[in-house]
């Protein structure tokens, strides 16, 4: 089985879209959408703004960090909806984890 | 947090499929709704080097001739992706027949049109797939006829394609490109399914299409060779539920069930015209890949001087069957008129002659009797010998070959 297979999101988790998916502003409709294999999805504002954020740079408490500052919210309420929205995605497979190149 | 508004394009899914235009375009009443369709199939070629006795493609194939060049499919391109097209399928016949392939997936990179390469396989080179993923393909669907080379060899109708099939699977995921495996199921190779849901784990594929044959064209002349029994329908169900809750996560299973057997039509392309389209080789544009089967529809083409908008929207072929309108007794006062939109318009007319009479696949179906027993008597008679696709109109498969 191939590394990026059933992640765990965790604080320390660099999560990024694999490149089957993509995050892309759909002008004729003026929505946001995923686009992946055999599949259209309709993320909801907050997450387009939480994938905006997910670049394999930043990890999940870095975000949540972010956001909590942004709309002055109590951080653990944020982390807990935010790793449920990543958990989520990664589980139907349009979330991976950037990780070191091992060979 | 999201939601997932694509419902399967080519063929019906066991689960309720989602209405993306009903998410997305929520403006009029779903009978209504028919924006521009989020993906559309490009069949390239009708040419491909494998005969395989139940091919989606018309029984009159479109000739190398009459293909659209380069430049055309290119136009089209830019047109799909400007009047609101997400996706673009490029399917065939073998697409990668087509030479210029990687132009054509490097312009739909161009445009924004999110690339699906739907394959056989057997003409790849591991260049020439580095080639499409640098091209910005983003997801690789290959047929499979079986899970080993003396049924898949034989139901494809080309030596050592099974073979080959493998070499390219392992090449698309070692060049990172998510990889669905389709896998066609019929009464000779259902014995191998959970084989084939283990090759596709094996091979580390994302995806598993596992479609029966739907009879219109090519499957309806081999209907005979393919039609399993119902014993097997449902050890298959079985077997697809289980394998979906055990590879949760690891393998997402597609699962299409044989409707001849069923007790509710599927909800074919989605209703016609109402969020799919396909452009066959020859530029005609099409309410499905099985369209053109029903004579006296006249489907006009890309090569008109119409846009394919206007096409989609205006052309009386995608109007004749589109919303409930249309619709006689029994679908006319049917609560399921939304659900299924009376079937599918291609089985309709093979199997009554008529495309606006109710699909035979339902009960309410004065028709669905008979074919609920036909396809029974079929499974029973052991009539194995295939009729292999070719532009001849078809060949005989000889006496003996089948008995491996």
């Amino acid at each position: 089985m191939a590394p990026g297979r059933n992640i765990s999101v965790s604080e320390a988790s660099r999560p990024k879209l694999p490149r089957h998916a993509r995050l892309k502003f759909d002008e004729t409709r003026q929505v946001w959408v995923i686009l992946a294999p055999e599949r259209v999805l309709a993320p909801d504002e907050i997450a387009v703004e939480v994938l905006q954020l997910c670049d394999g740079v930043r990890s999940v408490a870095d975000m949540v960090d972010q956001l909590a500052a942004k709309y002055a919210a109590p951080r653990e309420a944020i982390l807990t909806d935010v790793t449920a929205m990543l958990q989520d995605l990664a589980d139907k497979g349009f979330l991976t984890e950037a990780r070191e190149k091992t060979s | 947090m999201t939601t997932d508004i694509l419902a399967e394009g080519k063929t019906a899914s066991a689960a309720p499929p989602s209405d993306g235009l009903a998410v997305l375009e929520q403006k009029r009443s779903t009978a209504e709704t028919f924006g521009i369709p989020l993906a559309v199939l490009a069949e390239l070629t009708h040419r491909c080097p494998l005969q395989c006795p139940y091919c989606s493609n018309p029984v009159e194939l479109d000739r190398g001739s009459s293909e659209l060049t380069t430049e055309e499919w290119k136009k089209v391109l830019s047109e799909l992706a400007e009047i609101g097209v997400l996706q673009i399928h490029f399917s065939g016949g073998e697409p990668t027949a087509r030479k210029d392939l990687v132009e054509l997936v490097q312009h739909a990179t161009d445009v924004g049109l999110y690339s699906n390469l739907i394959t056989s396989a057997v003409l790849l080179t591991k260049e020439k797939l580095s080639a499409l993923a640098d091209a910005g393909l983003c997801h690789v669907q290959i047929s499979f006829q079986g899970n080993e080379p003396i049924v898949a060899d034989r139901v494809a109708g080309l030596k050592n394609a099974h073979e080959k099939k493998l070499e390219v699977a392992k090449w698309t995921r070692e060049l990172d490109l998510p990889l669905t495996v389709n896998a066609v199921m019929h009464r000779q190779n259902l014995h191998q399914l959970p084989d084939i849901i283990q090759m596709a784990v094996d091979l580390d594929a994302d995806r598993l299409e596992v479609a029966n044959v739907q009879y219109y064209g090519w499957a309806l002349k081999n209907r005979a060779a393919l039609m399993p029994t119902l014993e097997q329908i449902e050890e298959t169900s079985r077997i697809v539920e289980e394998a979906a809750t055990r590879l949760k996560g690891i393998l997402a299973i597609d699962y299409v069930v044989p409707d001849y057997y069923a007790l509710r039509p599927k909800k074919c392309m989605g209703g016609w015209g109402r969020q799919f389209f396909n452009i066959s080789p020859a530029g005609k544009v099409l309410p499905c890949h099985a369209a053109e089967s029903i004579t006296g529809l006249e489907f006009e083409s890309v090569r008109s001087n119409h846009s394919i908008a206007w096409i989609w929207q205006n052309s009386e072929a995608f109007n004749r069957y589109r919303g409930t309108g249309w619709m006689p007794e029994p679908c006319k006062s049917c609560e399921f008129r939304e659900i299924d939109f009376g079937g599918c318009r291609c089985q309709a007319f093979a199997l009554t002659g008529d495309a606006g009479n109710t699909d035979p696949a339902c009960t309410l179906s004065p028709m669905h009797e008979q074919i609920f027993k036909d396809a029974e008597r079929e499974a029973a008679a052991h009539q194995d010998r295939f009729l292999y696709r070719n532009f001849a109109g078809g060949t005989l498969e000889t006496e003996g070959e089948h008995g491996a």
